[in-house]
């Protein structure tokens, strides 16, 4: 048996919904983390909770991304492709690399599964694979046998057959089968009868490898070199809860979350719903809009107050961030954006709702609007979402998207007592009080909360005078209190540190982007860069106000790339504000971008950057930019 | 509800310095003057007292009162109203809406209030018309209102606003008239006390676009009234004629003979809800309707269950450890070397 050293391996588990590929997946990337690699994750899997055994829109995925070297991306293409049925191998065949390997559960292979695969032929036989290193392995009938003695139904039985393919990789990549033991009981504590199921099968699918004397090669990935400190595994939606709790704390209150279930972002409300002994209170609401009132009804009261959804509960919760805008009140609005319009595609990731976190309210309407890089940096964004709409009194949007939301990556844990305090104190002083007095450097009204005497006062949603409160309808008023909103939103710049440019600060090409692209730009740009070509990737933060330190670099560029997983939302702000023109890298498929589609579009724009830039902005929208 | 020291209260502390913009001779007025008056009476703490409304006429109550006031969005009063309570569950937090607010475009906020047992106390005033928007009927308007959207009349049925709260599970329902101060004082203070989801139909006049509405309650307060009372039989027409229970549980108008109640129902507001329903039937022009409370029971609220889950958990977890709770799940070191350990 040979041991092969790999720098880094993309693997994909697919099957059935009801398959447990996301378990499978999401153990295997546990291990890569505990064994020191950097990982990057990519769940993927249809809306419908248990589609129809078989079928090809009821395939599941998980794509697995760990490496002995630092990396941004779930990867581009599997190298190693873990096909539990024919549906799964027929909608994920075409990603595979070339001459890559093929684990397949044979067992489901039988003519029914292939019909409702659309094979005319078994492709285990009609030579369709002989491309690709195949490994045809009975799971199935390998995990029933495993359990031949077991109490358990045949059904039951059955369901153990993602451990066998858990345990068969945990073989092919030498991981240390004992803590996967541990965890499974763990995880089956409740279960014993199933945990030790699940612990037979993983073995025997370990085993099988060891034994069978089908793989000629076992694979080492060693780790890979992280900072000193403290590591843990987590996901965009587990990190972004711990943030609004420890940006409460920071603020010295108390959390509130209320929130109605809507994929992806109900995972959020799951994991503060467990917080309650931090004092977090989370209420389950009728509605968005409910949500969303709850919310302003607690930043109202005095607490910490967010609200969470995605794109089209945020459209419900529209009227409502409006009488926060209004009534000037601290709420953090969370939209995990998901592919649109309506329903669109609930669980695969898009970011065609930054146009409606800019402007989608009526009236004159301006919000702060973030979004977070990566799974980890939601952590960060949270935190900076709390300070920013208690310190400027106003409801603040964090955007994030499906792929951060559900993705993981080894996460360098913070030290807490180093993150700055920003503790929040109310007004009680009686005298001289006015509703919109301003602080001079903010321009944030006094959060003034019940139950302070001599205090009380009146606020809503109609205009008002911009120093009393009281109703007016003046004209002039109504004018200077647009401006001040708007010019709360535009202070906050002061508050944004330095932009995140990676490169030269003028160049060939800028590559600009937003949320969760970084990884993909960001690796990109850093080819470019290996081969000293100049090509610079700025990362905005912060989208309202516009991160400040864009206007400084970005006329400096032959070329300027927006690239964003929309139809050019950010791009059109960019163009409106700059009045330059930029070229669109567009992609709406639900997937985020390989590193290859951008290294594709900078590779055109660089030898093109010497001639001049023939103007795309008379071009439909529909043609412009797609990658 | 504020246990606290009850200072001494004028109805004029709790006017607001805002001029009261209601048409002349609305029913709102009347409203107005007798919350203030009674919650004076009550010796309630100003600075813990919010009204929050929704939009309509109605909803332009909070402006007036001088206690905290937030006048919302059409329909969402409950939702804020909520957010508040269970966050700071000390306040007294009342609702102002109306028929058009808080049952037709906020009706979905209604029922979830009051099926939580929110603690707020909902008072809806029902006019069966749309005020502000300049006269289109409601969702109480009788089939056959004539409004600019219905040039022809109305033609869907009304909504009965006792039967949907007592469906919906308010723990405290009562009606009152906007010019039976006496009443409407008595029910206030009742719901003032109440723990829990209170809905109180205040019956109100709009003198502009839909005048004399109540018309027939209102003016034969002893023909076209039941005024309940606690243990005391149905009666109404100065004690000649009752309501009883007839065949197949239909309630009847019956003689009163010789002042024999005997086979009168008798009011219980802690009644089943049942009886609350039959209640809520009692509707113009078959029947005479009742004014008073009329069901109450006692439920833990929204959020006295809310904060008793958040101190069992910090009984039973300890109160929370953030650098714990960062550090739960797989969590792994790299030294100074660069590896892991």
């Amino acid at each position: 048996m040979e041991t092969k050293h790999l720098d880094r391996v993309v693997i994909r588990f697919v099957g059935d919904s009801g398959d447990g590929m996301q378990l499978t997946g999401s153990e295997f990337a546990k291990a890569a983390a505990e064994a020191g690699n950097d990982i990057s994750t990519f769940p993927d899997f249809p809306a419908e909770i248990r589609a129809p055994a078989g079928s090809l829109f009821g395939v599941s995925g998980f794509q697995l991304h760990f490496s002995s070297s630092e990396i941004h991306t779930p990867g581009d293409a599997p190298d190693v492709l873990v096909a539990m049925n024919p549906a799964g191998l027929k909608t994920n065949l075409k990603d595979l690399v070339e001459h890559g390997t093929l684990i397949v559960n044979t067992g489901a292979f039988i003519e029914a599964n292939l019909k409702k695969a659309s094979y005319a032929s078994n492709p285990l036989e009609d030579g369709s694979l002989d491309k690709y290193k195949v490994h045809a392995v009975d799971i199935n009938h390998l995990t029933l046998t495993a359990l031949a003695e077991s109490e358990l139904s045949t059904k039951e039985k059955g369901r153990a057959k993602n451990f066998f393919a858990l345990g068969l990789v945990f073989w092919m990549y030498s991981r240390e089968p004992e803590n996967e033991i541990r965890r499974i009981h763990q995880q089956f504590a409740n279960k014993p009868g199933f945990g030790d199921a699940n612990v037979k099968v993983f073995k025997a699918g370990y085993h099988y490898g060891e034994t069978a004397e089908v793989f000629q090669t076992v694979y080492k990935v060693p780790p890979a070199p992280f900072k000193p400190g403290m590591y843990r595994n987590i996901t965009g939606n587990e990190a972004i809860a711990l943030g609004l709790v420890v940006g409460a704390d920071l603020a010295g209150k108390k959390l509130f979350y209320s929130g109605y279930p809507i994929t992806p972002a109900s995972s959020i409300l799951h994991s503060l719903a467990k917080y309650k002994n931090f004092g977090c209170l989370t209420f389950q609401a009728e509605d968005e809009i409910a949500a969303m009132g709850a919310a302003l009804g607690a930043a109202y009261g005095g607490s910490i107050a967010v609200t969470a959804s995605s794109g089209p509960g945020i459209a419900l919760k529209g009227e409502a961030m409006g009488l926060g805008v209004m009534t000037e009140l601290p709420v953090v609005i969370l939209n995990i954006q998901r592919g649109g319009p309506s329903t669109g595609l609930p669980t695969k990731t898009e970011q065609s709702d930054l146009l409606q976190s800019l402007f989608g309210r009526n009236g004159e309407s301006p919000m702060p609007v973030l979004a977070a890089k990566s799974p980890g940096d939601t952590f960060y964004c949270a935190i900076e979402a709390v300070k920013i709409a208690t310190r400027y009194m106003v409801p603040v949007i964090l955007l994030s998207d499906g792929y951060l939301a559900n993705g993981s990556e080894p996460w360098a844990l913070p030290n807490l007592s180093s993150l700055p305090r920003f503790d929040v104190t109310h007004r009680t002083d009686p005298e001289n009080y006015f509703v919109y007095e301003r602080d001079p450097e903010t321009l944030a009204r006094a959060w003034v909360i019940p139950g302070t005497p001599g205090l009380e006062h009146r606020i809503g949603g109609i205009e008002k005078d911009a120093l009393t409160g009281d109703i007016s309808y003046a004209p002039e008023n109504h004018e200077k209190q647009t401006y001040v909103r708007q010019a709360k939103v535009d202070r906050i710049a002061q508050d944004i540190g330095e932009l995140d440019l990676s490169g030269a600060e003028s160049g060939d090409v800028l590559v600009i982007g937003w949320g969760g692209t970084y990884g993909s730009l960001r690796q990109a740009q850093q080819q470019f860069a290996a081969q000293g070509k100049s090509v610079s990737h700025a990362h905005l933060r912060w989208l309202s106000p516009l991160e400040p330190g864009l206007a400084k670099v970005i006329k400096n560029f032959k070329r300027v790339i927006v690239a964003e997983l929309n139809m050019g939302q950010l791009r059109m702000v960019i163009r409106a504000r700059f009045l330059i023109d930029v070229i669109g890298l567009n992609k709406i498929q639900g997937m985020p971008f390989k590193v290859a589609e951008v290294t594709a579009a900078i590779e055109k724009e660089l030898s093109n950057s010497s001639a001049p830039l023939t103007t795309s902005s008379t071009q439909p929208m529909a043609e412009s930019g797609q990658a | 509800m504020s246990e606290a020291i009850k200072i001494k209260l004028s109805k004029k502390d709790l006017e607001s310095d805002q001029d009261v913009r209601w048409c002349p001779g609305c029913g709102d007025y009347a409203i107005l003057a007798t919350v203030q008056r009674t919650l004076a009476q009550l010796g309630i703490q100003r600075e813990n007292t919010v009204f929050v409304s929704g939009i309509g006429c109605s909803s332009r109550f909070p402006y007036y009162m001088n206690t905290y006031g937030f006048h919302t969005i059409h329909g969402r009063a409950p939702t804020i109203a909520s957010g508040l309570k269970i966050t700071r569950p000390e306040l007294d937090i009342w609702v102002i809406t109306g028929d058009g607010d808080g049952l037709s475009i906020g009706g979905n906020h209604m029922i979830h209030a009051l099926r939580r047992n929110m603690d707020l106390k909902i008072i809806l005033f029902n006019n069966q018309i749309y005020g502000l928007t300049k006269g289109q009927y409601s969702p109480t308007s009788v089939p056959g209102t004539r409004a600019p959207s219905t040039p022809t009349g109305s033609i869907d049925h009304p909504l009965n606003p006792i039967s949907l709260a007592l469906g919906a599970g308010a723990t405290f329902i009562a009606r009152a008239a906007d010019t039976d101060a006496k009443l409407m004082g008595k029910i206030l203070e009742e719901a003032y006390k109440h723990r829990g989801s209170v809905f109180i139909e205040m019956l109100q006049n709009c003198p502009v676009f839909n005048d004399g509405v109540w018309e027939g309650v209102k003016d034969d307060p002893t023909g076209k009234q039941i005024k309940l009372e606690q243990g005391k039989p149905l009666v109404f027409a100065n004690g000649t004629k009752g309501i009883a229970l007839g065949a197949g549980m239909q309630p009847e108008i019956v003689e009163v003979v010789d002042g024999d109640t005997s086979k009168l129902l008798v009011h219980d507001e802690r009644g089943s809800v049942v009886y609350g329903h039959l209640l809520a039937q009692l509707v113009l022009p078959d029947f005479p309707i009742p004014m008073g409370v009329l069901y109450r029971t006692d439920k833990p609220t929204y959020d006295q269950l809310a904060h008793a889950q958040m101190n069992d958990a910090i009984a039973k977890q300890g109160p929370g450890d953030l650098s714990k709770l960062m550090y739960s799940g797989m969590v792994w070191e790299v030294g100074a070397d660069g590896t892991r350990h």
